[in-house]
């Protein structure tokens, strides 16, 4: 899929954000098409999240313009934030309730109408076959099961684009497998659009129909990831990052990023699900 | 889903509104603070021991400080067992903890990503300070009949009446929703939260001792009686007292209320300014 044809999903021009000093991002542009899975990759502090903040109105970029779902971030934040569905890294259920309160909780805040209401969340629940641990307290659910409760939980007001960042941080394979399994079903079945950030190569080449390379705030490289190691004559994704930024990935792009808070962070969320 | 549009995104007047929107903006500032009362009851059942082992603090003030100082005719003036006179100030302060805590573990990171998300949503950014004050009041409300209780099995002599109780309950859920405000915008200014057990206290003793919880305002020496005139506690404590047990300040309950109810105005407004800022 391309992101010519239809209206984009998302529209990204030229965005830049600053932080003081810091820029953060610097001047990115990209489209997804509808339905597309399309993934932000690059290392820690390179900049996926800001672009994500920016995306799902949390955060106004400093420059540029970015439409979501047809709305403009920035004048038509509301209409933006009615149209999309955010998982962020850090955990966005409720340990205390359980994982039924937590789908219901969620369908009330994201204005899902209530004679709807049970209908959406028994889809959403098969969708992400929650069935089994539904009276569970959500604090006692294994960090993969946790997860598909988040994705559940975002689907219930059947966003038309769907942002998660680094969602497989702390999962171990099989649950990380199940967690992509479940999202390009929806990108296939429902024409849900997703926008996935992740510093994983492996799953950014085997799950996503097309990636954006992001390093120190700007977007080195975007293609489907066999057009991409195609145009650059290598054998992987891990050599195209190699080749675009001069280093391989795992090495930090920026040394004020990637913070003490934001590593400890990371490392909360993954002990949480692990 | 990707229906035909001839024109371009940023340019179709005609494009669909979201569902979501359907509701208007009360509507959906309703649901949103209906939605986390009700999430903040489930986990009251789900978690019914929390409340009685916060309960634990009041009492120990009201039973062990009470009845130490229950001879103390400075304090408990006239005739008033001193117990009687401290029950509403322990019942503030209980209500303060409860709010001060409840806004400043919001922060941590149980709730940060919740957080995150319910700003990514259409929900009005003062239903998400007012939903979190609100299920600071479900404690409260849970906590102070509890309290009320004890009192009433204790033969504390507090003067009953319906009028009286649904007083109390509504002033305590005032200053409990005010409070709470008030620890979320402190929230937005400390971002460590190593520091906010630290700060939580420097904050809420100040509070506490220079109020009228513990003693009349007449026992404080001329400093102490200004800091207790501008500090919102004193006025939640004088309007619980004037409704429990018939004495207090200045015998004027709607003032309290009003002095209560502008703080929570005041917090309300500015924890809805910066608290969103606080979490991103």
């Amino acid at each position: 899929m391309s992101a010519s044809g239809a209206d984009p999903a998302l529209l990204v021009d030229g965005l830049v954000v600053r932080f003081g000093q810091l820029e953060a991002v610097g001047g990115v542009s990209f489209a997804v098409a509808p339905g597309e899975v399309f993934g932000l990759l690059g290392p820690n502090g390179a900049g996926k999240t800001t672009i994500i903040r920016v995306l799902t109105t949390l955060l106004a970029p400093t420059e540029g313009r970015a439409l979501v779902a047809g709305f403009d971030v920035r004048k038509e934040g509301l209409a933006v934030r009615a149209s999309i569905g955010y998982i962020p890294q850090a955990i966005s259920v409720d340990g205390a309730l359980t994982a039924y309160e937590n789908l219901d909780f969620y369908g009330r805040v994201t204005g899902v109408p209530r004679r709807e209401r049970r209908e959406r969340m028994t889809e959403a629940i098969e969708t992400m076959e929650l069935a089994p641990m539904l009276d569970r307290l959500a604090r006692t659910l294994s960090g993969g099961m946790l997860r598909r409760l988040e994705i559940a939980s975002a689907l219930l007001n059947r966003p038309e684009v769907l942002f998660l960042d680094e969602p497989t941080v702390g999962l171990d394979p099989t649950a990380r497998g199940m967690v992509w399994e479940r999202l390009q079903a929806l990108g296939v079945q429902a024409g849900t659009t997703i926008l996935v950030t992740t510093h994983v190569m492996e799953e950014a080449e085997r799950h996503c129909d097309r990636l954006g390379v992001i390093d120190r705030g700007r977007l080195v490289e975007q293609g489907a990831p066999a057009e991409l190691v195609a145009r650059h004559g290598v054998e992987t994704l891990e050599e195209v990052f190699t080749t675009v930024t001069g280093r391989p990935i795992g090495e930090q792009g920026n040394e004020d990023e990637g913070r003490l808070s934001d590593v400890r962070a990371q490392r909360r969320v993954a002990r949480r699900l692990g | 889903m990707s229906a035909p549009s001839a024109a371009s995104p940023a340019a179709s007047a005609d494009r669909r509104r979201p569902q979501a929107l359907s509701m208007g903006p009360l509507a959906r500032m309703a649901e949103g603070t209906l939605a986390m009362v009700q999430a903040e009851m489930r986990k009251l059942r789900h978690d019914y021991l929390d409340i009685v082992t916060r309960s634990v603090q009041p009492l120990l003030w009201l039973f062990i400080f009470g009845t130490a100082m229950r001879n103390n005719r400075a304090l408990t003036l006239g005739t008033l067992d001193y117990r009687a006179y401290l029950a509403p100030g322990v019942m503030a302060q209980a209500a303060m903890f409860i709010a001060i805590f409840f806004g400043l573990a919001i922060i941590w990171e149980r709730d940060v990503g919740q957080l995150q998300r319910l700003l990514a949503t259409p929900l009005p950014r003062t239903s998400i300070v007012l939903g979190k004050a609100a299920g600071a009041c479900v404690r409260t409300l849970v906590q102070a009949l509890l309290l009320l209780a004890v009192l009433a099995a204790a033969g504390i002599g507090v003067r009953w009446s319906v009028t009286g109780v649904i007083g109390t309950l509504a002033m305590l859920m005032l200053g409990t929703a005010a409070f709470a405000c008030m620890s979320m915008l402190l929230a937005a200014a400390v971002k460590e939260r190593e520091r906010f057990m630290g700060i939580g206290q420097l904050i809420m003793m100040p509070l506490f001792f220079a109020s009228s919880a513990l003693y009349p305002l007449k026992v404080m020496p001329g400093w102490l009686h200004v800091i207790a005139r501008v500090n919102p506690l004193t006025y939640e404590v004088q309007g619980l007292r004037q409704m429990l047990v018939g004495v207090g300040g200045s015998g004027e309950v709607w003032l309290d209320f009003l002095v209560v109810a502008a703080f929570f105005a005041v917090m309300l407004l500015a924890a809805t300014r910066a608290y969103p800022k606080a979490i991103v």
